[in-house]
């Protein structure tokens, strides 16, 4: 299949970073057909008749996020764009800023004007320099053109749009820790319910938009939501803008409706180097697990990622073959997600900590059988117990690593001369019978970690 | 520590939202920006323009990775050694680039020119291996390319990156 551009359409155009050229190939058409013609509850009302869904990761319909968001008029709403592009793999919100930033803008007065907020903010991931300059002077085009500020082309919507750097830290992609962030305080998640739309920003109704999210907006309002729907597949509605990277020839930005096979993707960004195989996928980004060669015809959609037990995430696929060595990626994956652990709660603090030295010492020679059940049940236990998000994507690229390329991981074990060993245990773990992890067991139908804990009281 | 133009600067900042607060780490950007890095003394001149305790900002700035308490080079070379660039060599071109500047991962070169700090993705990884020389995204980067990438980063003005202009502000 050939590739489908709708928020690419125009990214190779030369000067559309400038405001005439973007109105030339169709920019702000959607803004003077909404304003003040559409009601805002209209807008809404479209965005959830085409299905649109979260680009982000969660995959949440945008029209049902912007539903929860209270009515009263005399309540200050925010709307927040989410550019803290940090998840390994991903480049796509980056693509959009450097390339398009008015797009971006035109999907925040639209969406701004749905739920009626007067006061937006787009939060940029610190390192963006060259972004946020652009963003920054997109916003200074549009104000002077009257598309932003008072009375927005003549109606009686005011809006203003603030440009946030962030200054470096993954976590502030959750959107609550975004939004500490924002209010000048470490970006630690905050516990939910109440959700944004009810209590977030200065504990006021915010959506928080992912920055694709917000360009299908324009989209949608432009060619209508019957359009949009006809994209893709039933709930899987629209175009993605899948990025490729890690080891294929071409690695980059395309955009195709969702629901296409893996295997399509790959061949656009022209198949694997010469002489080399296709070995294993991340999907969508580092945090899920991984799919191998059989599943190369799987459809690249939210939900049948997750009947795989993946998940599309950011439609970030990071390629590996025959080349790739499963334990050093795994090493360098868990690394990240101790680095950028907020250390909130304890599973993820110390969870991510603690797999690393396993896997640092599987990586030196030093490794015993005992280790990979034990990583499996830290995965277990940080999925299970964790604050927020981080630590629940941090364990499936890791467990699935182990589950699918078990042998390579034995492979550095072996060279462990004790490699038998029973794994040091310092501690008890009370819940490991809640959460009990699926590794080997004896004839009493115990695990390894099991007998030890057994033994020891 | 602090000239009065960058303090205005970040009053004007404070400004832009509806809780002053808000505008801590810009102001924090604008801080470093002027200093080169974030002592505490000049931590200290950012509470007291926001009416905050010292700790609460040094809470902040210990939390953000483009933050540096201590001293940096000159220009700062950000090496993306994260899985998609690593499968493209990314280690290797680390190691190569610590050789050639005579550094370790992290550190400073003796020369106070450079300093080389391994990162996270840095959301180029179409040009992996990649890395960001001060505010430029390079990459795809090869061994030849180096040295010619050094000689140009040591053209430009170098980090502390003016993230916050106020001029460009318009909220």
């Amino acid at each position: 299949m050939a590739e489908m551009r709708v928020l690419m359409a125009h990214m190779d155009s030369p000067g559309q970073c400038n405001i005439e050229t973007y109105e030339q190939n169709g920019g702000y058409q959607a803004l003077r057909k909404a304003i003040p013609n559409i009601a805002p509850a209209e807008i809404t009302a479209m965005v959830k008749q085409s299905w649109l869904r979260g680009r982000g990761g969660a995959g949440f319909p945008t029209g049902v996020k912007w539903g929860f968001v209270p009515k009263d008029p005399a309540l200050p709403k925010y709307l927040v764009c989410n550019c803290d592009e940090s998840e390994p793999g991903t480049f796509k919100d980056c693509l959009i800023i450097d390339h398009d930033p008015h797009q971006l803008i035109e999907g925040v007065i639209l969406s701004s004007y749905a739920i009626g907020a007067h006061l937006s903010f787009i939060y940029c991931r610190g390192e963006f320099f060259e972004g946020i300059a652009k963003l920054r002077k997109a916003v200074k085009q549009a104000k002077e053109k009257g598309y932003l500020g008072n009375n927005i082309l003549g109606s009686n919507f005011s809006l203003e749009i603030v440009v946030h750097p962030g200054a470096g830290a993954y976590i502030a992609g959750e959107e609550t820790a975004l939004l500490n962030s924002l209010e000048g305080f470490r970006a630690t998640p905050r516990l939910k319910p109440p959700f944004p739309a009810v209590s977030g920003l200065y504990s006021q109704p915010t959506v928080v938009n992912n920055v694709e999210t917000l360009c299908n907006v324009v989209h949608i309002v432009n060619r209508g939501a019957e359009w949009y729907q006809k994209i893709g597949k039933p709930k899987n509605t629209g175009t993605k803008i899948f990025q490729v990277s890690g080891q294929v020839q071409r690695p980059g930005c395309y955009e195709f409706p969702l629901g296409i096979p893996l295997r399509e993707v790959l061949d656009a960004a022209g198949g694997m180097l010469p002489g080399r195989k296709f070995k294993a996928c991340y999907p969508g980004g580092s945090s899920c697990a991984l799919l191998t060669a059989r599943q190369l015809d799987i459809s690249m959609d939210f939900e049948t990622l997750t009947e795989h037990n993946s998940a599309l995430g950011t439609a970030s696929i990071i390629v590996m073959d025959d080349t790739a060595d499963m334990v050093k990626v795994a090493h360098r994956l868990m690394q990240f997600y101790q680095n950028e652990s907020c250390g909130k709660c304890t599973p993820c603090r110390e969870g991510t900590r603690w797999i690393v030295q396993i896997l640092a010492r599987i990586e030196a020679g030093g490794g015993t059988f005992g280790d990979l059940s034990v990583i499996e049940q830290v995965c277990n236990s940080m999925a299970a117990t964790s604050f927020c998000p981080l630590a629940v994507g941090a364990a499936p690229p890791i467990a699935s690593a182990i589950m699918e390329f078990r042998n390579e991981f034995e492979d550095y074990i072996r060279k462990n001369p004790n490699a038998d060993e029973k794994p040091k245990m310092k501690v008890s773990y009370p819940y490991l019978k809640v959460y009990p992890f699926e590794g080997e067991r004896d004839v009493a139908g115990k695990t390894a970690i099991e007998q030890e804990i057994l033994k020891r009281n | 520590m602090l000239s009065e133009k960058t303090k205005n600067a970040i009053l004007e900042l404070q400004k832009l939202y509806p809780e002053k607060r808000s505008a801590l780490i810009p102001a924090l950007h604008l801080a470093q920006a002027e200093v080169g890095y974030l002592p505490r003394e000049a931590q200290n001149e950012v509470a007291d323009l926001f009416g905050l305790d010292s700790n609460e900002v040094n809470s902040v700035v210990t939390f953000y990775d483009m933050f540096y308490e201590e001293p940096v080079g000159k220009h700062l070379i950000h090496v993306c050694k994260n899985v998609s660039c690593m499968l493209r060599g990314s280690d290797e071109l680390l190691a190569k680039l610590c050789d050639k500047l005579q550094v370790k991962p992290g550190k400073t070169t003796a020369d106070g020119e450079f300093t080389v700090i391994p990162s996270e993705c840095l959301a180029a990884c179409d040009r992996a291996p990649m890395m960001i020389v001060d505010e430029k995204v390079v990459g795809p980067v090869k061994d030849e390319e180096i040295d010619q990438m050094l000689a140009e980063a040591k053209k430009g003005p170098g980090h502390p990156a003016p993230v916050e202009k106020p001029e460009d502000r318009h909220g």
